[in-house]
């Protein structure tokens, strides 16, 4: 029977959905991550947490790339070749290579974002060779076959049809569209409608061959294995790629069309509400400053802000969160809420005047302690399973924050002041927000 | 941002994902499950990997033990019961997590209501006092009563209103449940959620909530020792309210029509097909009959392999997609899925026909021993997997012991998939596909009317 969460910006049902993985070591004060540097015989680096316990094999890894790559007026290469890397490779057609996976147990994903193609490889450590044999395939000799590329394309397109009348979608897609014209992040990670049925299997190659390259790629290891093994297991997997990817570069770009508001007419009987403004880089050295006031205006816990103003306090909505995204061309901050129709206008003014307090007043220093104690904690806390700990590796290697970031990420959050936050609110959050609406909001109108 | 829709959560659930499963027996053997003396169960999962600890109390009531009339009502409670007691009043208990960096959180299903936290090692003791507290402890006001009610339709007109497949899930529920209370949605019916008030909550948590009426798990960085004196200190001084009642819900008489319908709605861009068959779940089947449904599912539909997939997706391309799913952690019969999409230029219709006949074939033939063992294989791959995760296995043995099952039935669980026959899996499938238990749904696009607004 269905299980509903109390908050869906924690998502239980998320959880439910997926296996968590377990790890010899968690990122505690108390037990530090011990992280290996393991550079291969090719020369290829991989960072890898031993771990004992549980007798399972984790791979995670990103090529730089991602639907950043797809050409103006053809988005969804990236997506689609993503979705095809398990659908046939080497010898194997479709059907052998799925049937090679189930039967050996073999968990396979591959991930599309703006500015990556991602990839999560677990096994049992008793399939661990075949698990790696079989995505050595996927990366190195990707069919595209005809038939699996009008299959999987048929299953792009019927999910583009979808989000059409999809409230949540359509905000977030006009979001991006108009903070990004002309720019690769204007366009969608999935494509179009339009551009899906345009893509042929040399663009799906050629996306392969410019991406899946050794000098953009990050690579982390968990599991029961030495250096040695994991140097070989990489080299196994990657080494046979081009040394360099082709990329088309990302310019740098603010997100435009701050201060405007878009409405789009659908008739649901809620309004999904999507706001963003400009964020602050990873880079930047008011990160960490910006991301305790990020936390504290709409982050995670049930305790922000706006979760008290709009959801606690007047029952407006079911959930809001803002927060920040960093990507290798810009940085925002971008927030979501659901609202009933009636109620949205006061449901914005509401966020409005919320980010304005916190710009103008800074948060309070109770707040502001609170903030910095949660973000210490949950980040231990959240490094519980392997494929976590795997995927915070990667996250770590794209950010170039170094190996002993997790060790020295408590220092970075305390070395925060208050006074620090109250100037990183100022610069976050004083700025015009663009927003966009999707349903019948009462009063709500477009505005430039 | 909304992520999870109510069609991804009744998938989930009925994806068997929060099914009863455990890994190696080395795994079931270390984990204790006693009583207290007041009636309260409790399970320790010890996990030494890390210094944390998953808690969670699940209390042995769901949206079908509700009264006729007031739908919704255990999971609005679940929302009630984060408004705090005379002792620790509101919000106390959620800032304090929130300042540990811990997680929280609490869901609603048809059986259960379950609440949980997931803290540093140090801190568990902190946990059980204050969920001890709120037990028998929670204090209502109209004050917070209300708003909540209002954050509640918006859960509704997130899951449900906006998204066309959620509402489809939520007719063929009702439909095919003729006389049990499964065929409610847990979120509850709108006009009946938005009478609910503070008076029937209380009712309803007094009637239910207690220690006699709920079961701890403690997964992690613990022994059952410690856990054990630790419940007796928090847990054990809450006193008994109400007597247990066993758990009889109007049962469902013999099915005996095959019933259908059509839900349409303008915002339907991909016509769906979902079919539901009233089938046991592991407490109300006899024994092998759940295990058996479970591999049917998977071989029927669970994944690129499955029979629904290949034949109706990849060899005669009807569909873009299609599959099937078994539910088996409820207390009484569940649903057996089917669904599928059509590929642009095939009826509904003409997917229900290819689906009606790979049912027939696999019915008619069996299965194969290869596609059998890949099945198993992954199956009881999921079991292991799941050691890793302390949450995954709390959640298990949460959910089977609040839908009636057993320790020992999860801690053999893969041994149980194991012994599944091709032969068991096809008479599964005669016996419980039988299309007379089914309701099959269209969800099509409405293109009858003219839009109109809404006052």
């Amino acid at each position: 029977m269905m299980a509903l969460a109390r908050n869906s910006a924690r998502g239980v049902l998320a959880a439910f959905l997926l296996a968590f993985a377990g790890l010899c070591a968690a990122a505690l004060p108390a037990r530090a991550v011990s992280i290996e540097r393991v550079i291969s015989p090719l020369g290829i680096e991989v960072w890898l947490v031993r771990q004992a316990t549980v007798p399972i094999f984790d791979l995670q890894f990103a090529f730089e790339g991602g639907s950043s790559q797809d050409p103006a007026g053809k988005p969804g290469i990236g997506k689609l070749a993503g979705l095809l890397l398990d659908e046939g490779a080497g010898d194997l057609d479709s059907k052998t290579f799925q049937e090679r996976l189930e039967g050996s147990a073999i968990d396979l994903q591959f991930q599309t974002g703006r500015d990556a193609t991602t990839g999560s490889l677990r096994s049992l450590n008793e399939h661990r060779d075949e698990a790696v044999e079989l995505l050595r395939l996927a990366l190195n000799a990707p069919r595209f076959d005809p038939p699996a590329v009008e299959r999987i394309r048929g299953q792009l397109l019927s999910g583009l049809r979808r989000e059409t009348t999809s409230p949540n979608d359509i905000a977030s897609r006009k979001w991006w569209a108009a903070a990004f014209p002309g720019h690769p992040y204007g366009q969608q990670v999935n494509g179009t409608l339009e551009s899906v049925p345009l893509i042929t299997a040399d663009d799906l190659r050629s996306y392969a061959k410019h991406v899946f390259a050794r000098s953009n790629l990050k690579i982390a290891i968990v599991g029961d294995i030495d250096a040695a093994t994991a140097g070989k297991i990489v080299d196994r997997v990657f080494g046979a790629l081009p040394a360099q990817a082709e990329l088309r570069p990302v310019p740098k770009a603010d997100p435009q069309g701050l201060g405007q508001r878009i409405v789009v007419d659908l008739d649901v009987p809620q309004a999904v509400v999507t706001f963003g403004r400009v964020g602050i880089s990873r880079k930047d050295p008011d990160f960490m400053a910006a991301y305790i006031v990020s936390y504290i205006l709409g982050g995670g816990s049930m305790s922000s802000r706006l979760y008290s103003e709009v959801r606690e306090k007047r029952g407006l909505a079911y959930s809001i969160s803002d927060n920040l995204v960093w990507l290798k061309g810009t940085a925002v901050t971008l927030g979501g809420t659901a609202t009933r129709s009636d109620k949205t206008s006061e449901a914005l003014a509401l966020i409005e005047s919320e980010t304005k307090r916190l710009a103008e007043n800074g948060p309070t220093e109770d707040e502001f302690n609170k903030a910095k104690s949660y973000l210490k904690g949950a980040y231990a806390l959240g490094l519980d399973t392997s494929n976590k700990i795997a995927g915070a590796l990667v996250q770590i290697q794209i950010d170039d924050l170094g190996i002993d970031y997790m060790d020295k990420r408590n220092a970075l959050i305390d070395a925060v002041t208050l006074e620090d936050t109250k100037r990183v609110a100022k610069r976050l959050f004083e700025g015009k927000m663009l927003v966009t609406v999707v349903g019948r909001p009462l009063g709500v109108t477009s505005r430039n | 941002m909304l992520k999870i829709t109510l069609a991804a959560a009744v998938l989930a659930a009925i994806a068997g994902l929060t099914h009863p499963a455990a890994s190696q027996s080395s795994l079931g053997a270390k984990v204790a499950h006693f009583t207290l003396a007041n009636g309260l169960e409790l399970v320790v999962i010890p996990d030494h990997r890390a210094p944390i600890v998953t808690h969670m109390i699940w209390y042995k009531v769901g949206a079908a033990d509700e009264q006729p009339g007031k739908s919704g009502l255990a999971h609005f409670l679940e929302h009630l019961m984060f408004k705090g007691t005379q002792k620790y009043p509101a919000g106390y208990f959620s800032q304090m997590i929130a300042r540990m960096g811990g997680r929280e959180n609490a869901f609603t299903s048809s059986d259960y209501t379950a609440y949980y936290q997931r803290v540093l090692r140090e801190e568990l003791p902190k946990m059980m006092e204050l969920e001890a507290n709120r037990m028998t402890g929670l204090v209502l006001t109209d004050n917070v009563v209300l708003p909540e009610r209002d954050v509640v339709i918006e859960e509704y007109n997130s899951r449900v209103a906006n998204n066309p497949r959620a509402r489809l899930a939520e007719q063929i529920a009702a439909a095919l449940y003729l006389n049990h209370p499964y065929g409610r949605p847990v979120i509850g019916w709108r006009p009946e959620i938005e009478k609910l008030n503070r008076e029937d909550a209380l009712a309803f948590y007094r009637r239910f909530y207690g220690p006699n009426n709920a079961i701890v798990v403690v997964a992690g960085d613990v022994e059952p020792e410690q856990v054990r004196a630790l419940a007796q200190n928090t847990y054990g001084s809450v006193v008994r309210r109400f007597e247990n009642i066993p758990r009889l819900r109007p049962q469902e008489p013999q099915p005996a029509a095959a019933r259908s319908l059509t839900l349409s709605d303008p915002r339907v861009e991909q016509p769906t097909l979902q079919r539901g068959y009233l089938v046991p779940s592991v407490t109300s089947a006899k024994r092998g009959d759940s295990e058996a449904l479970e591999v049917l599912a998977n071989i029927l539909g669970g994944g690129a392999n499955s029979r629904l997939y290949r034949t109706l997706v990849v060899e005669k391309g009807l569909a873009v997609s299609a599959g099937s799913s078994y539910d088996g952690a409820t207390l009484d019969p569940t649903v057996f899925s089917v669904y599928g999409a059509p590929k642009d230029g095939t009826s509904l219709p003409q997917l229900e026909e290819g689906v009606n006949a790979v049912i027939a074939e696999l019915i008619d033939k069996g299965i194969g021993a290869e596609e059998l063992e890949r099945t198993k294989t992954r199956l009881i791959a999921e079991s292991v997997y799941a050691m890793d995760s302390q949450s995954t296995l709390a959640r298990w043995y949460g959910g089977a012991l609040s839908t009636g099952m057993t320790v020992e039935s999860v801690n053999t669980w893969p041994e149980r998939i194991r012994s599944v026959t091709a032969d068991a899996v096809r008479d599964a499938a005669r016996q419980w596909l039988d299309k007379r238990r089914s309701v099959t749904g269209y969800l099509i696009k409405d293109t009858s009317a003219r839009e109109e607004k809404r006052s």
